[in-house]
């Protein structure tokens, strides 16, 4: 738990991190240090710099602008599960994430750019059809969450760039669970479900649903949102969406599951996430 | 003999104050002058031999002191240990490494980091071979875990009246008759009990600080045993045992993992002889599963042989139980000290047989309970899907087959074992004719009512504490290893001071129990003299009297007795100089709010004040008495205690998920009189918590090459607050009559009693589905594959 050593630098605003982050060698951002920390204690991960950008102003607001929704880069987790501005099934995400600590001190920004296939922001965010937004030398980019996670703790930002917020669309009802390691809620995920879904006239006209800890990233339940639209969402259609959750997706078994298991659960929490959303 | 007055009320633990400050000092605190520090080069295989160790270039990197190797500490032999049936552990690794993350060089540096960075930068080339890794492998002996032993089955515990041909024959001969009238039902389960990582919220820790000019040693230990830590080092290091100094201050929780003497604290010792500077290791959490020793780790088919209307006639274990690759201070004596219990609070005959097999992974040994609760868990395990067959209340085959409150005390268990007290009915009806457990039958058949899985299991346990009787010393319970030839006594001194507040200097040295209140209330209660003015101190050799360590909950029924009768002596003179001063009869003279009175006249009476000040000038005495106000105590009993209680459980199964959730869970427990009924409680919480937790959190998982895939906490998942209910405590009082509190053992009757409580519970949420059981713990994945194949 001793890490290498490592430089560290608090830049005082997002033009300071881009700089310091150009040409630096192994560079690593931190907001909250939940993730980081640990895993340069362990020697998994070991940074010749560390950019903290805990201290940049203005990067802990929850803020809206039109029809979408800003979360800065140093929102914590308690804030995003307390807001009733953010969508529900992000707020549940926010708010089933770590103990009181970590949410008192890790950030949803950093919950999604870290990419754990077990965390459950991540999933929110896609089911949501949330951006990623970016800033590097070349200036500023919105990476679709659809584009975003590309393996396990692995995600399309450049080693040069910092996430400086997320971007969810509002509007729809949305919902999230999940099946914690030690049961219910607590811990991170074997395996979760968001779901997202807009109704007109009683009708189900989109959804999106994805999932937590079944593949080696958060994953679209394409079979499931598809066969959601023009349904009126009642518990047997739903049923029947859900059971196709775990189609064309490749399950990745672990301690926690059996591929078969996830498979499973796959199509048990978008059963759950649909039917919670459906009654927001 | 009266129990009565040593009771105490519930105090809050005076410990608590510094430690919820942040102001408790634990090893790692102590920051001596000139201290390097220690990191590990630690073997990425499980079984390898090492070609070669290059530590050149770390040599050279800043901050490095020193690099040792086996070449350097060969000489001083293998880590003692005091059951020392099997391999026992190099300092470091010589020439072959026996398990993942073993240790083969040690970097000395001038920081904790440098020492790191150092240790990644010695180069050890392994040549990888085959690992043995399951225990039903390695007792086939189709390959060695140690070239040089004969079998890797070190040494196999058989155990009942079973045994013996008489037993075998009687037992033989009612099984033939109920067979004849049709009336034989037997029941037979494999079943997991499986391995754990004990984790004491400080990892181990130490301090070697060697100093030429007075030729001593002192260690600062996170240890449950100063006393044979010392002996060890000093028989290591051929020192005399008065030139070793032991301190254990603050210890964060042991549960038996630090209940060891380590190869750690011997090669901290070598390296400050021969740096001359304090050298200092603490364990990181990462390495703390590859250093300090597991726990359980056993495989065991049950079998219960009974009647339809359950009379049971055989029970029998036969089984596995995993050491690890090396043998430490107890390993192979903790499945023998499971036989003790093996028949339970029962009079049915009993079979028990398990081997002690070595394999490819880190050293189990003692840990909370420590083969108490796999007895147990066993017994319970199968006696439950007995009744279940024959379809019995558990309850009713319990009452049938414990062994009669009449026969106590002193009854002799079917295994062979003596017990002290007991009240195995009452006890058991205390629980299950409570208001709390007819309230979860309700709540167990309204859920059911409702289509939900819900389920209430019961169980009850004896165990065996409180080492322990002189006569024992034959069969490994003493120190003789470490120089030590001491009987498993407890000692105590009290020691009255000027002002008339109360020193206690105990040999014994908690790990977080509360010794420091309970010793304070137990000594002023006898003195008559405020609880505040008494200070109990513990934790170095070189002040206190001898003591055994902190394990098997022993404390209070051993250390206790020891300080209870310091305390009598102590009172006995004063009583005398109090009678001197008065002019009364020693024999008339009482104590209370600080003072002596001469009964039946309150206004004779002399402070405890004077009394010391008498006592210290010797000419104010009664002729002929010896000066001072202190006495010293050895108290060894006759025979260990035996605590015994019943549990019951609530839980509910998703059978969607397989997840299982606990919702209440009720005790009754008998630990005799009860000295601090706040500690007791508090003890019993622990205990609980971490037998539910074995039963569905915790789980030490190898692969087949002896990776540890669960050494960080992300994967050896421990309960929270929130994952456990409230408990619902309650307790019969059976006094022991081995020592003069009447007290029994605390420590572990939680963890014993609560394992097999969790799983019959799920068991009997499932039944009705097929499920006959699930080896712990009940992860939602292995609940969930249960019902599947329960239904196919």
């Amino acid at each position: 738990m001793f890490p290498r050593k490592f430089d560290y630098v608090a830049p005082s605003s997002l033009d300071e991190t881009v700089d310091a982050l150009k040409g630096a060698g192994f560079a690593k951002v931190m907001s909250g240090g939940m993730s980081l920390l640990p895993l340069m204690k362990l020697r998994l991960v070991s940074p010749e710099l560390v950019v903290d950008i805990g201290r940049i102003p203005g990067l802990d607001q929850i803020s809206e602008e039109g029809d979408m929704l800003t979360i800065g880069a140093l929102v914590r987790h308690y804030q995003t599960a307390g807001s009733e501005k953010v969508p529900a099934a992000l707020a549940a995400a926010a708010a089933y994430t770590g103990d009181v600590q970590v949410r008192n001190r890790g950030t949803t920004v950093g919950a999604v750019v870290h990419g754990d296939l077990a965390a459950d922001q991540p999933a929110a965010v896609l089911a949501l059809g949330g951006v990623i937004v970016v800033q590097g030398p070349n200036g500023v980019r919105e990476i679709p969450a659809t584009d975003f996670f590309v393996d396990t703790l692995t995600t399309a930002i450049e080693p040069d760039e910092v996430a400086t917020a997320i971007k969810v669309p509002k509007g729809g009802s949305s919902a999230y669970d999940k099946l914690g390691r030690r049961g219910g809620h607590t811990d991170y995920a074997v395996a979760g479900a968001a779901a997202w879904v807009k109704k007109d006239n009683g009708n189900i006209t989109e959804c999106r649903v994805a999932l937590t800890g079944v593949a080696g990233r958060p994953t679209l339940a394409e079979g499931t949102a598809e066969a959601m639209v023009g349904t009126d969402g009642s518990a047997g259609a739903i049923a029947e969406a859900a059971s196709k959750a775990a189609d064309g997706v490749s399950v990745l078994e672990d301690l926690y599951g059996s591929e078969e298991y996830k498979a499973h659960l796959a199509t048990v929490y978008a059963k759950r996430a649909l039917t919670l959303a459906l009654n927001e | 003999m009266s129990t009565t007055s040593v009771l105490g009320g519930s105090v809050r633990r005076r410990e608590d104050p510094a430690l919820i400050r942040g102001k408790g000092r634990f090893v790692d605190d102590i920051k001596l002058a000139g201290t390097t520090h220690v990191a590990f080069v630690r073997s990425p295989f499980a079984h390898a031999k090492i070609n070669s160790i290059d530590a050149s270039a770390a040599m050279e990197m800043e901050g490095v002191i020193a690099i040792y190797t086996a070449d350097d500490v060969r000489h001083l032999g293998l880590l003692l240990a005091q059951v020392a049936i099997g391999r026992l552990r190099p300092l470091l690794a010589d020439g072959v490494v026996k398990h993942a993350g073993e240790a083969v060089a040690m970097v000395v540096a001038e920081n904790r980091y440098l020492a790191q960075d150092a240790a990644d930068a010695v180069e050890v080339d392994y040549e990888p071979m085959k690992a043995i890794v399951d225990i039903k492998e390695a007792a086939s002996d189709k390959a060695m875990v140690h070239e040089e032993l004969e079998s890797n089955t070190l040494i196999t515990w058989e155990a009942g009246p079973w045994g013996n041909e008489e037993g075998i024959a009687a037992t033989k001969e009612k099984i033939a008759e109920a067979k004849k009238r049709d009336d034989i039902v037997t029941v037979s389960m494999e079943m997991k009990n499986q391995r754990l990582i004990p984790t004491a919220i400080e990892p181990r820790a130490v301090i070697a600080d060697w100093n030429d000019g007075y030729g001593r040693m002192t260690v600062y230990s996170s240890t449950q045993i100063p006393h044979a830590l010392a002996g060890a080092i000093a028989k290591t290091f051929g020192l005399a045992a008065n030139a070793v100094d032991v301190i254990a201050p603050e210890v964060g929780g042991g549960f038996g993992a630090k209940l060891n003497v380590y190869a750690d604290e011997m090669l901290v010792s070598f390296a400050s002889m021969q740096l001359g500077r304090p050298v200092k290791y603490t364990e990181s959490r990462r390495e703390s599963p590859y250093n300090t020793i597991q726990g359980r780790g056993w495989v065991a088919t049950a079998t219960i042989t009974g009647t339809k209307d359950g009379e049971v006639l055989a029970f029998e274990l036969d089984g596995l139980a995993d050491m690890g690759a090396y043998t430490q201070n107890f390993t192979v004596a903790i499945p023998f000290l499971g036989t003790f219990v093996g028949s339970g609070q029962y009079k049915f005959p009993t079979h028990w047989k398990i081997g002690c097999v070595t394999t490819h992974t880190m050293t189990t040994d003692a840990y909370r309970g420590a083969g108490r609760p796999e007895a147990i868990y066993y017994l319970e395990r199968i006696l439950d899907a007995y009744a279940r067959e024959i379809e019995m209340d558990l309850a009713e085959v319990k009452l049938k087959n414990f062994i009669p409150e009449s026969d106590f005390p002193g009854a002799v268990a079917p295994i062979g074992f003596q017990f002290d007290t007991g009240a195995y009915q009452t006890n058991l009806k205390a629980l299950t004719d409570s208001a709390e457990y007819s309230e979860l039958k309700s709540l167990r058949d309204k859920a059911r009512a409702e289509g939900r899985h819900v389920g209430l299991g019961l169980s009850s346990y004896v165990e065996v504490c409180g080492f322990g009787p002189s006569a024992l010393s034959g069969l490994g319970f003493s120190w003789t290893t470490y120089g030590l030839p001491s009987a498993f006594s407890g000692s105590g001194l009290v020691r009255i001071n000027g002002d008339a507040s109360v020193t206690v200097i105990i040999g014994t040295g908690p790990s977080g129990q509360g010794h420091e209140t309970t010793w304070a209330q137990l000594v002023a209660g006898q003195l008559g003299i405020d609880y505040e003015k008494v200070r109990v101190t513990h934790g170095n050799t070189a002040e206190s009297p001898m003591g055994i360590g902190t394990f098997g909950s022993r404390s209070a029924a051993v250390d206790g007795a020891a300080s209870y009768e310091a305390a009598l002596k102590v009172k006995a003179k004063a009583a005398q100089i109090a009678a001197h001063i008065l002019e009364a009869s020693a024999d008339d003279i009482e104590f209370s709010d600080g003072s002596a009175h001469v009964a039946g006249s309150p206004d004779k009476s002399v402070s405890w004040e004077d009394i010391v000040t008498s006592a210290y000038h010797p000419h104010m005495l009664p002729e002929g008495m010896e000066g001072g106000l202190e006495a010293h105590s050895v108290f060894s009993p006759a025979n260990a205690t035996w605590p015994f209680g019943a549990h019951a459980a609530l839980v509910e199964v998703d059978p969607e998920t397989g997840f299982t959730q606990l919702l209440r869970y009720v005790t009754m427990d008998d630990c005799g009189n009860v000295i601090s009924p706040m500690i007791v409680d508090g003890q019993i919480h622990g205990g609980l918590a971490q037998g539910i937790s074995q039963a569905m959190f915790e789980d030490a998982i190898y692969d087949e090459e002896g990776n540890l895939l669960t050494s960080s906490l992300v994967d050896y998942p421990l309960p929270t607050a929130q994952d456990l209910p409230s408990f619902n405590l309650s307790r019969t009082v059976t006094p022991s009559d081995v020592n003069p509190l009447g007290v029994k053992g605390i420590g572990e009757a939680g963890t014993i009693g609560s394992a097999q409580t969790v799983v019959n519970a799920a068991v009997d949420a499932l039944y009705d589905l097929g499920v006959r059981h699930i080896d712990m713990p009940l992860r939602s994945r292995r609940v969930w594959q249960a019902i599947q194949d329960a239904r196919s």
